[in-house]
């Protein structure tokens, strides 16, 4: 055996540009792999949610029931989460998405709920007058006026859904957990924390873009610059409610 | 159906109950790990926040620390901390991370908590000759009780599921009987260990529950 070359990569550095290079292609596949698990789970979870919301608010029967069982899913540890789905779904990224889309269910109804329920009942009885129909005035004034706290518990649930994607590893389909994985079983510490940051990365990307959709979808909030208005109650509140789960 | 048999059978055999790799070992690490953690990141994030909210300082830092914890993952920071040279201690990164990750949302419900107390209120214990010292613990801390107190609960129940996760970086804990399974490709093995750690995760947050109900009125706060 030749004399080991003496780079970073050979040295185990945390930081190597060598590993960069070398392993573009790798990362490039994890970080695809990643948006793709966390988009297509968001998605379902959103899909799920906005009926469950509905159905919430329009049948008080029907609001203990969905917002106790959304917080019973939200409270099972992510590992157990993606074991109980492994009868139903095997080693596959199906089984990651539907345990991710479970947790942002949470997350998201309770935000939508609380939108919903913020509309002011003024804006109601004026398109009543207006003499919109139930449906109309859901689509044309109450979802537009519950965005903002939607889109606040989307942010929320997208953030998160990043940071859970890489527990996938255990199942073989994490996105960069996987580089994690591979990374820890052979002392790899350049792939660790290329990876981790790589993660927290597309988190902020995530949340910046949902905040500039969410900017570009409220048009009327803007001349009034979210700071005064959302001060230090609701906002605050609305995150410290939250909390965040591993 | 099969399955649901399987797994039914695994956890009623008595000899994956004991034993170092059996099931009440793991729970009572898994207790004492979450319960040991919790009480030192309360110690940590809970004189910090009443500080910081009394004095209504350093709230974006409070505020943000929950957001700067949800976009890092668990897993990553475990994985890091051990192939750290603390990683060499035993259930060092395991017992950090868990702290690390229970602090924010103890920090921050503590410091809005404290920052939502009506200021009317401390206006008049201040008219009334209250020092500084006797307004936290007898006007801010009684009416900040019922926010601190959601934190904890958070922190406790993202405790249970960090604790888990350290299995994967072969910490103790009940996570140890689904990695094992895993490695094993046993699915009743992985699936009996996942129904234990949710039952004990629902427990932990029944006890806050139960807790926060038979607490006396001004512990429990308005519901909200």
């Amino acid at each position: 055996m030749t004399a080991p070359p003496d780079d970073c990569l050979a040295r185990n550095d945390w930081i190597c540009g060598d590993y960069l290079s070398t392993r573009r292609h790798i990362l490039l596949d994890a970080v695809l792999e990643h948006v793709q698990l966390t988009v297509v789970s968001v998605l379902l979870g959103l899909v799920i949610a906005l009926p469950l919301a509905l159905l919430a608010r329009r049948r008080r029967w029907a609001a203990g029931p969905v917002l106790g069982l959304t917080t019973v899913l939200y409270t099972i540890p992510s590992l157990a989460m993606f074991s109980l789905l492994l009868p139903l779904y095997g080693l596959s990224a199906a089984l990651v998405v539907v345990g991710l889309a479970l947790y942002s269910l949470t997350l998201l109804v309770r935000n939508i709920l609380a939108g919903l329920e913020g509309v002011p009942a003024e804006a109601k009885d004026a398109a009543r007058g207006m003499g919109y129909g139930p449906t109309r005035q859901l689509l044309t004034v109450e979802l537009p006026l519950a965005l903002p706290a939607a889109m606040a518990g989307l942010r929320i649930a997208t953030v998160s859904a990043v940071a859970l994607t890489t527990v996938g590893a255990i199942v073989g389909h994490g996105g960069l957990g996987n580089l994690i994985y591979a990374g820890m079983n052979s002392f790899f510490k350049a792939q660790v924390l290329t990876a981790s940051v790589l993660c927290v990365l597309i988190a902020v990307a995530f949340d910046l873009l949902l905040l500039g959709a969410e900017r570009l979808l409220t048009p009327w909030r803007r001349g009034r610059a979210g700071r005064p208005a959302r001060g230090r109650g609701a906002g605050a509140r609305r995150l410290a409610a939250a909390g965040r789960r591993p | 159906m099969n399955t649901l048999a399987e797994v039914w059978s695994w956890l009623t055999t008595a000899a994956h109950w004991s034993g170092e790799m059996g099931i009440w070992h793991r729970l009572v690490q898994h207790f004492w790990l979450t319960v040991g953690c919790l009480a030192v990141s309360c110690l940590i994030a809970l004189p910090v926040a009443l500080t910081l909210g009394h004095l209504g300082r350093g709230g974006a830092l409070a505020v943000n620390l929950a957001n700067i914890g949800r976009a890092v993952p668990t897993f990553a920071i475990l994985v890091l901390l051990l192939l750290t040279p603390l990683g060499r201690h035993g259930e060092w990164p395991t017992v950090i991370a868990l702290v690390l990750f229970a602090i924010p949302p103890l920090l921050t419900n503590a410091y809005v908590g404290m920052r939502e107390v009506d200021q009317d209120v401390v206006r008049a214990a201040r008219g009334m000759g209250m020092t500084g010292r006797q307004l936290v613990w007898r006007v801010e801390l009684p009416l900040a009780f019922p926010l601190v107190l959601t934190g904890v609960r958070i922190a406790a129940v993202q405790l249970v599921a960090t604790a888990t996760l350290a299995a994967l970086v072969g910490g103790g804990g009940l996570g140890r009987i689904i990695t094992a399974g895993f490695n094993l490709a046993s699915t009743p093995q992985v699936v009996a260990g996942a129904v234990v750690v949710a039952v004990f995760a629902l427990l932990m947050e029944a006890a806050f529950e139960a807790g926060q109900r038979c607490a006396p009125a001004w512990a429990r706060g308005r519901m909200r």
